[in-house]
């Protein structure tokens, strides 16, 4: 049987399901939307996308060190992204733009030092990397139902911090000064939170490659905020555009023979590029002037 | 009047400096009191230190009737001014709000929201500040599309959301037009009048404040001198605090100039000076 896609979406679903390895594929694509979504939206409300993007780099040398040592790829994955978080963590934090600078200076060398190490330990192995390009671009159609159940794993540990810690986190996420005046521990739940960030991106990468973390992870959380700035409209919202992202992603795939990851981000940029021209419209139609304060001078 | 706050011969060390010492506070419950004084005399040290934030390197201070950091849910607190550029997607109503619970643990769960009664009474609690201010317009707009005068009134209203009965401001008039300075100082003394809530607030200019408060603590050269207005910001006694020669002019239109003070080595960016 070979697959095309009709105007038909039941007979088009179906199609989809036939075999074992996409239904694998689009579960393991379904778990990590949602996690990704919810993760990236705390990430995106921190401005922390340039960390969450170096530490999907880190999975580069990551995988190349399990190659090299002989083991599995998602050991690799794990361990570097969890180092990398450890190193973010370590730099200068708070809220001055001086320390922030700071900040991005050592997030880009912790990158550019992740791609040299991934380079060396490639050349280490010797032999291509068989993968190379799946690690790059993602490897979604290969998922086995174990790597299913440790994605859920992963999701259900991310998520259940999120639940415990997401209110104190918002808090310090927006207003640190205060949080901390209120004995909100700000810096824990800032390290804790990029440890989680690099869990959840070893666990991202599995599926869109190092490359593509963006469809997943940033454009979900980037697009609602675009919509809406209510909380829990703008959490559900990203967690709706990241299934709908990777199901159009997988789907496409499928019928037309390339990447899933191709079609994921063209997906993500397409939706992300009208969310914007959305929000850009009303303000320009009817932009409300502040009113003026009662006044005495 | 019952003591709001007690601090008799205080001294803060930082960093092996002392900033001040001897310092003696006494606010009575309903007060309006500003703290004066140039950049880096530890006017926010002072604040901290009310706050239980930084220890006190000598002498003993008390606040609503307990040690220091005791009663700090009774506090209504504002830092030094932040300030949300216009990426911040935050409604202001959710930012009131985490005044409220912000740093209990767990997420409140969006289904029943409606059909709880704790969740209403916070909403409720929340525009009941909101109102308070005067914010009901634009609380529902994300903060960072709020002008500088909108966002201070929504932290205000945070710093209020808990009913606290005292309210601590850290410079909340600074980076305001005048007369958002104007119309931010009297509502603070609205709030202090009608709800009976202590207030001290750090500012860097007292004439926007004259009309409205009851006295001012002046910091500088490392000690204070606490009193009315009229008592306090006068030549006498502010060359005797700066230890050099300072002159008070008065304008005609009631405003008042320090002139001659030596500014101390600052850690603040660069501020207006006193007109």
């Amino acid at each position: 049987m070979t697959p095309h896609l009709t105007v038909d979406l039941f007979s088009d679903v179906e199609q989809l399901l036939a075999y074992r390895f996409m239904v694998n594929a689009l579960e393991a694509a379904s778990v990590v939307a949602v996690m990704a979504a919810v993760v990236g939206w705390f990430m995106v409300l921190r401005r922390e996308t340039f960390a969450g993007h170096t530490l999907s780099m880190m999975s580069f040398p990551g995988a190349a060190a399990a190659a090299l040592a002989g083991l599995p790829l998602a050991a690799g994955y794990f361990a570097f992204c969890g180092a990398g978080a450890v190193m973010i963590a370590g730099a200068a934090q708070g809220g001055g733009a001086a320390r922030q600078a700071e900040r991005s200076a050592v997030i880009g060398a912790v990158g550019a030092g992740s791609l040299a190490l991934g380079y060396l330990l490639l050349s280490l192995y010797g032999g291509v990397l068989e993968s190379l390009e799946s690690l790059l671009f993602g490897s979604i159609l290969g998922v086995t139902s174990g790597e299913v159940e440790m994605l859920a794993l992963v999701a259900v540990a991310v998520l259940a911090f999120l639940a415990v810690a997401g209110r104190p986190l918002f808090f310090a996420s927006v207003d640190g000064p205060l949080a901390r005046a209120s004995r909100v521990p700000v810096r824990a739940l800032s390290v804790a939170f990029l440890l989680v960030l690099g869990l959840a991106v070893a666990a991202t990468v599995q599926i869109t490659g190092v490359l593509l973390v963006f469809a997943l992870l940033v454009a979900p959380a980037g697009i609602a905020r675009e919509l809406t700035s209510r909380i829990g409209v703008s959490l559900l919202l990203s967690v709706v555009v990241g299934l709908l992202i990777a199901w159009v992603g997988l789907g496409l795939s499928y019928f037309t023979n390339y990447s899933p990851g191709f079609f994921a981000t063209t997906a993500a940029m397409v939706l992300f590029t009208l969310a914007r021209a959305a929000r850009s419209l009303p303000e320009r139609r009817g932009r409300r002037e502040a009113p003026v304060p009662e006044a005495s001078l | 009047m019952a003591p709001a706050i007690e601090m008799s011969r205080g001294a803060v060390r930082l960093g092996g400096r002392t900033i001040w010492s001897d310092v003696d506070v006494s606010v009575g419950e309903g007060e309006f009191v500003a703290i004066l004084g140039p950049n880096g005399a530890g006017k926010s040290t002072l604040l901290n230190v009310l706050l239980g934030l930084t220890e006190l390197a000598g002498g003993s201070a008390s606040v609503l009737g307990g040690p220091v950091g005791a009663h700090n849910e009774q506090i209504g607190y504002l830092p030094q001014r932040r300030v949300f550029d216009s990426a911040t997607r935050v409604r202001g109503v959710d930012l009131v709000r985490l005044g409220l619970d912000g740093r209990r643990w767990g997420v409140p769960l969006p289904l029943p929201a409606r059909f709880s009664a704790s969740s209403r009474a916070a909403r409720h609690r929340v525009w009941q500040a909101i109102g308070q201010v005067g914010a009901e317009a634009y609380a529902d707009r994300p903060i960072g599309e709020c002008s500088g005068g909108e966002q201070q009134r929504l932290l205000i209203a945070q710093a209020l959301v808990r009913g606290p009965r005292m309210l601590i401001l850290d410079e909340p008039l600074d980076g305001l037009d005048l007369p958002n300075q104007a119309a931010v100082a009297a509502l603070v003394q609205r709030i202090c009048r009608a709800e009976g809530v202590t207030v001290l607030l750090v500012a860097h200019d007292v004439n926007p404040l004259l009309p409205y408060l009851d006295r001012v603590l002046y910091l500088a050269g490392g000690r204070a001198a606490m009193g009315t207005p009229e008592q306090v910001i006068r030549s006498e006694t502010l060359s005797e605090l700066y230890g050099a020669p300072i002159e008070v002019l008065h304008t005609s239109d009631g405003r008042l100039a320090v002139v001659g003070q030596p500014e101390a080595p600052h850690q603040h960016g660069p501020r207006h000076v006193l007109p």
